[in-house]
């Protein structure tokens, strides 16, 4: 495995008295392979367009593609039920292996930040951050869940605290309620207490904790190691060079998969979402005119923004939707009720701490509408998109130490995520219980923002706002996702030609609006779920070949 | 005339900027100035070398062997990108006055359709300067 670094030669380059050199990136252990990045690879120049990708995983992950877009579209019927059994039983038979996989990530994330490992550097002891701090949280957040926020910022503590006021239902034994753990029939402070714990439980540490794991790894593997920045990486110190074959190729082919299936399917359900704003806004009609618009609209954004690349697109884009966001949530602090969210956010946070052991059990829980169809779904959905926002916070993560990376993709987001669902369900629930508003309740579930909106001051801007922010957080998914899949299909290399980047987006779009228009994104979007069974797997094994990479690297002073 | 020539270089493609490599040794020669080989690398592993570092070992290993060939003073310029590919055109702007150059020589391909969306980096750069450009088609001077 892991040899003596670089084959002897020197690792620090002599100083050639020229300029610009950067100063030396300090000690890392490189793995010793006769790999070559690349050497897999396909160059060609069709009609004057320069390609460089690696042919088996480009190939197959193409074939893969059209044929599940093709038995979506035309066998409708008959594919729908098999995605569907196929769910179920990955949620309710399987729902502990999501749940103690999560938490396995988590636990481990966690220790590593107290232990001495976390004073390696990513990149080498001497290594500097490519990014600003605020460019970089900025850059984390609108990849991990940015959308998701928009999405289920009010509908979530609402749907939640409605269930847990409906207390326990029974029907032959079995539960019948969506209510998490035990409920809160009529109480209603504990009602709100049960349903920020829950929500925050689905947007905190958990779903950061697979981003972390695979994050780390890709980077450490990537920059420290000298590994190509592809998923399979991560399998060298259990697999070895058998990484360069087949079993590499499967591994890059499942995270091409997880993340065009993730990102088209969220892109159209994103776009029916902001379409759904439009119309309740506007009166824009919502057709299928309108999706497509819109569709064609974030695409060709999305395509400027991967032009312009990861520092003048994505990370401009990502900090303009941080400042939006932070906007947004100040002004639902402002003028909702200041003094309950604030209370709240302490509230939610010790919630939180003590329903944290039973909302994570793995085994024996009564409440499986709840732990299967929320949690494990959230779980499942969180470690299918883990290749996608893991490979891309690897790539802007060069320079900080494994300490400041574990804080920073763990902590910082959750606590971003514990003000914002505390602020916009506090919100939606004061309008609900004190001053009984039921339509926030009653609406549905992609228009619940905007109607908690329509109950505060300036609702037009701030409802804009939200659109915008809608259609952003989408650009930047879908920017992010397209360098993500050309990375892994030209078998690591960044700097493949700019056309393959552009072919990866345009097909974004394209499989959006014909899944959309012929229906099998639900199917699909099902089916992009079930990756998240071999993924949890394949991070479980990252988990140890993280640990294995780390003690293996120099440690900062 | 000219004092310093940058002269960017794509380790990987090398057969691609070998009629512009001839260019530079001959003008080198005739202003009697200093080459600078400029290289643009990403921050993780490339086929070209794995690390920041490594690509700039080979890139001075580069230049002497260059330095053979013309017997010109030369140095070397390594810019790292975390995303080389959207960054190149910038980067090379940037690094034309950081090594204070007064000529740039670099290959380019003829016109095409496609450069209405996406420019040659040679034109964008001579764009973008107070630096002489010097443009080299392929196949020149052959």
């Amino acid at each position: 495995m892991a040899k003596q670094p670089n084959d002897g030669k020197p690792k620090v380059p002599e100083d050639t008295g020229t300029e610009g050199i950067p100063a030396p990136e300090g000690a890392a252990n490189l793995i010793d392979t006769d790999y070559v990045i690349g050497q897999d690879n396909i160059t060609a120049s069709p009609m004057g367009i320069n390609v460089d990708l690696h042919g088996k995983v480009f190939l197959f992950s193409s074939l893969v593609i059209l044929f599940f877009v093709i038995a979506t579209l035309a066998l409708q019927d008959q594919m729908e039920p098999i995605f569907n059994a196929m769910f179920s039983f990955l949620t309710t038979k399987l729902s502990w292996v999501f749940i103690l996989g999560a938490n396995v990530f988590v636990i481990l994330a966690i220790v590593l930040i107290f232990t001495p490992l976390a004073k390696v550097r990513i990149g080498g002891a001497n290594a500097t951050p490519d990014f600003s701090y605020l460019g970089w949280f900025a850059m984390l957040f609108a990849a991990g869940m940015g959308i998701g926020l928009m999405f289920y910022g009010v509908s979530e503590p609402l749907t939640h605290f409605g269930t847990a006021m409906g207390g326990i239902s029974v029907e032959d034994g079995v539960r019948t309620d969506w209510a998490p753990l035990g409920a809160a029939a009529g109480d209603q402070a504990a009602a709100i207490d049960l349903s920020m714990s829950a929500t925050i439980f689905h947007w905190g540490l958990h779903p950061w904790g697979a981003y972390a794991i695979v994050g780390l790894s890709l980077a450490i593997f990537s920059y420290n190691k000298g590994l190509p920045l592809t998923m399979r990486s991560i399998f060298y110190p259990i697999l070895g060079e058998r990484v360069w074959g087949w079993p590499g190729h499967l591994i890059d082919i499942l995270a091409v998969f997880a993340t065009l299936f993730g990102l088209t399917t969220s892109l159209g359900l994103g776009a029916t979402q902001a379409a759904g704003g439009l119309n309740y806004l506007f009166g824009i009609p919502d057709t299928n005119t309108t999706l497509i618009l819109l569709i064609m609209g974030i695409t060709v954004v999305a395509l400027g923004s991967i032009m312009l690349g990861v520092d003048k697109g994505v990370q401009r884009l990502s900090q303009l939707n941080m400042a939006l966001a932070f906007l947004l949530l100040a002004f639902v602090i402002a003028v909702g009720p200041t003094l309950m969210i604030a209370t709240g956010v302490l509230d939610s946070l010790v919630g939180y701490a003590k329903n944290l052991p039973a909302l994570s059990m793995p085994f024996g829980r009564e409440d499986a509408n709840f732990s299967q169809g929320w949690t494990a779904f959230y779980w499942a959905w969180w470690i299918a998109w883990s290749p996608f926002v893991g490979m891309f916070i690897a790539r802007v993560s060069r320079g900080r130490t494994v300490r400041e990376f574990l804080i920073s993709v763990l902590l910082v987001p959750s606590m971003a995520s514990v003000v914002w669902m505390t602020a916009f369900g506090t919100t939606a629930i004061d309008q609900v219980v004190n001053q009984g508003i039921s339509q926030v309740q009653d609406a549905a579930l992609e228009l619940q923002l905007f109607t908690m909106l329509e109950y505060l001051p300036l609702t037009t801007i701030t409802s804009f706002v939200g659109i915008v922010l809608v259609i952003v957080f989408f650009v930047t998914s879908s920017d992010s996702g397209s360098l993500v899949i050309d990375s892994i299909t030209a078998g690591g290399k960044v700097d493949a030609p700019k056309p393959q980047r552009i072919f990866w987006a345009l097909i974004e779009g394209a499989l959006a609006i014909a899944l959309l228009l012929g229906g099998g994104l639900g199917a699909l979007q099902t089916a992009a779920l079930t990756t998240g069974l071999p993924f949890t797997l394949v991070l479980l094994v990252g988990c140890y070949g993280i640990v294995k990479g780390l003690m293996s690297e120099p440690r900062g002073k | 005339m000219f004092k310093k020539i940058m002269v960017p270089v794509d380790l990987a493609h090398l057969d691609v900027i070998e009629p512009s490599l001839k260019i530079v040794a001959d003008q080198a020669k005739h202003y009697n100035a200093e080459v600078c080989y400029v290289g643009v690398t990403a921050t993780t592993p490339g086929s070209v070398a794995r690390t920041p570092e490594e690509f700039t070992q080979k890139l001075e290993a580069f230049a002497q062997e260059r330095a053979k060939v013309h017997g010109q003073p030369v140095s070397t310029h390594t810019i790292v990108s975390p995303d080389p590919i959207a960054d190149l055109d910038d980067d090379l702007i940037e690094a034309i006055d950081k090594v204070g150059a007064d000529l740039v020589v670099m290959p380019t391909h003829p016109p095409k359709h496609a450069d209405v969306i996406m420019p040659s980096h040679g034109g964008k750069v001579a764009t973008h300067t107070k630096a002489s450009v010097f443009l080299v088609r392929p196949g020149a001077g052959e």
